[in-house]
């Protein structure tokens, strides 16, 4: 998570003290992260040695110390606005690994499996849409967060529904002989491994 | 007492070999003022579920109860007369009628079950505006957008006092915002007190539900329990 480009992009408005930006922090992002303000000083300071900010510089960090974006910091943030992330190697999901356990232990249904955390998955969306219809209707940093909360977990039960589809037709057996597959690229050597 | 209630509901086609097993034993209650979506992929029962809950198919076997009245033995007057009334229907392509005015689609089954054509466009008039497309009642449908559309066909669906609304995939031609649109509106039809059933393949919109029941080959394989509120969502956690 992103906390330093977040505080340098506060910062980028003008110069904030460090209570006043965990409080536009947690605004700006619907409250759905909350920041200790022990972490904004942490961070500030890394940001402070890497010169991306500066401070007033009274020495000890406190409600007195305001901070600025120093020119660094800027080129910093706008780099990091421009640049994509590294998505080329997939996570080692944990659910993901469990749909892959679930299809070869024996004894076990990977569709109860499935089904299991599909209706859990449900359920959290359904908490996430209420959100979405009570506070998040006036708070547009909250509405984003949401969304994208909502976004998240829907594209998880689709691949569910996908796993769930594809272990079916597995275990019914080919209907008729698989075409000769074309060579595919090596892709699983070539990202970094975590 | 249930808007909706199913018993045992079971629906087969054909003969043996080729018998196909829609629905197998299906046990299904909605209330007042409740949304209850039903999942499932493709085959696993869910429009046999709502042509059946919408008196338009009958069960092989089992019960299914509509405000109280059993829809087995009831005489098909009756039973169109309960289509008309009690029962309101939202399906993905819209299904207005093209030579007819926002106003009319939305007035139509009331007309149709003899009301005074003033007082059933005085109604689908009001629908309509409750669905915020007041301003589009004398445009045909080919001069509405698929939102503008979706709109008149829920007012459609829920003119008069319909006490149930049954809804089978009713945000599938549309993009996602307006998708979420139609479900905010069925929502608030419910919390007007309608009981609506809706089918669906896609989660975000069923997430708009108070109860989701899954389905797989014809039987219900799991529903959801009532979720707590979504403060326990926004509990302070470690940020990674």
């Amino acid at each position: 998570m992103s906390i330093p480009h977040f505080l340098l992009a506060l910062l980028a408005e003008g110069p904030k003290y460090g209570l006043q930006l965990r409080e536009e922090f947690e605004a700006g992002t619907g409250e759905v992260w909350p920041l200790n303000v022990g972490q904004v000083y942490k961070t500030l300071g890394r940001l402070e040695r890497d010169g991306l900010a500066e401070s007033d510089g009274t020495g000890q960090d406190g409600p007195q110390k305001r901070f600025r974006i120093t020119p660094r910091g800027e080129e910093a943030l706008a780099a990091w606005l421009r640049t994509t992330p590294d998505l080329t190697s997939p996570p080692r999901d944990e659910l993901v690994m469990k749909v892959l356990v679930a299809a070869r232990v024996p004894g076990t249904d990977a569709h109860e499996v499935i089904q299991a955390h599909r209706q859990y998955l449900v359920e959290l969306m359904q908490q996430w849409t209420r959100l979405k219809e009570g506070e998040a209707r006036d708070d547009l940093g909250l509405a984003l967060v949401v969304d994208a909360e909502l976004f998240r977990l829907d594209a998880v039960t689709r691949w569910l529904d996908a796993a769930d589809a594809r272990l079916k037709r597995a275990a019914a057996g080919p209907s008729r002989p698989a075409p000769v597959p074309a060579p595919v690229p090596q892709l699983r050597r070539l990202g970094a491994r975590r | 007492m249930s808007v909706l209630q199913l018993r045992g509901v079971s629906k087969t086609y054909g003969q043996e070999p080729a018998k196909v097993h829609a629905l197998g034993g299906v046990d299904l209650s909605v209330q007042a003022g409740e949304m209850v979506a039903v999942m499932g992929p493709s085959g696993s029962g869910k429009s046999t579920l709502l042509t059946i809950a919408g008196s338009l198919e009958e069960p092989t076997s089992g019960d299914v109860l509509v405000c109280g009245m059993a829809l087995a033995g009831m005489p098909r007057g009756r039973k169109a007369r309960l289509r008309r009334r009690v029962i309101g229907y939202v399906f993905q392509d819209f299904n207005l009628l093209p030579g007819l005015t926002a106003a009319e689609n939305a007035a139509l089954p009331l007309e149709l079950d003899g009301v005074a054509v003033p007082k059933a466009r005085a109604a689908g008039l009001a629908a309509l505006e409750a669905l915020g497309v007041a301003d589009r009642a004398g445009r045909f449908p080919d001069q509405l957008s698929g939102g503008e559309r979706q709109r008149v066909a829920i007012a459609r669906a829920v003119v008069g006092d319909r006490r149930l609304l049954l809804a089978d995939e009713p945000s599938g031609a549309l993009d996602s915002v307006n998708a979420d649109e139609v479900m905010r509106l069925l929502h608030e039809a419910c919390q007007r007190g309608v009981a609506a059933v809706v089918v669906t393949h896609d989660a975000q919109l069923a997430a708009w539900a108070d109860r989701v029941v899954f389905l797989r080959d014809g039987r219900v394989s799991g529903q959801t329990t009532r979720p707590p509120g979504p403060e326990s969502l926004l509990t302070p956690g470690e940020i990674r």
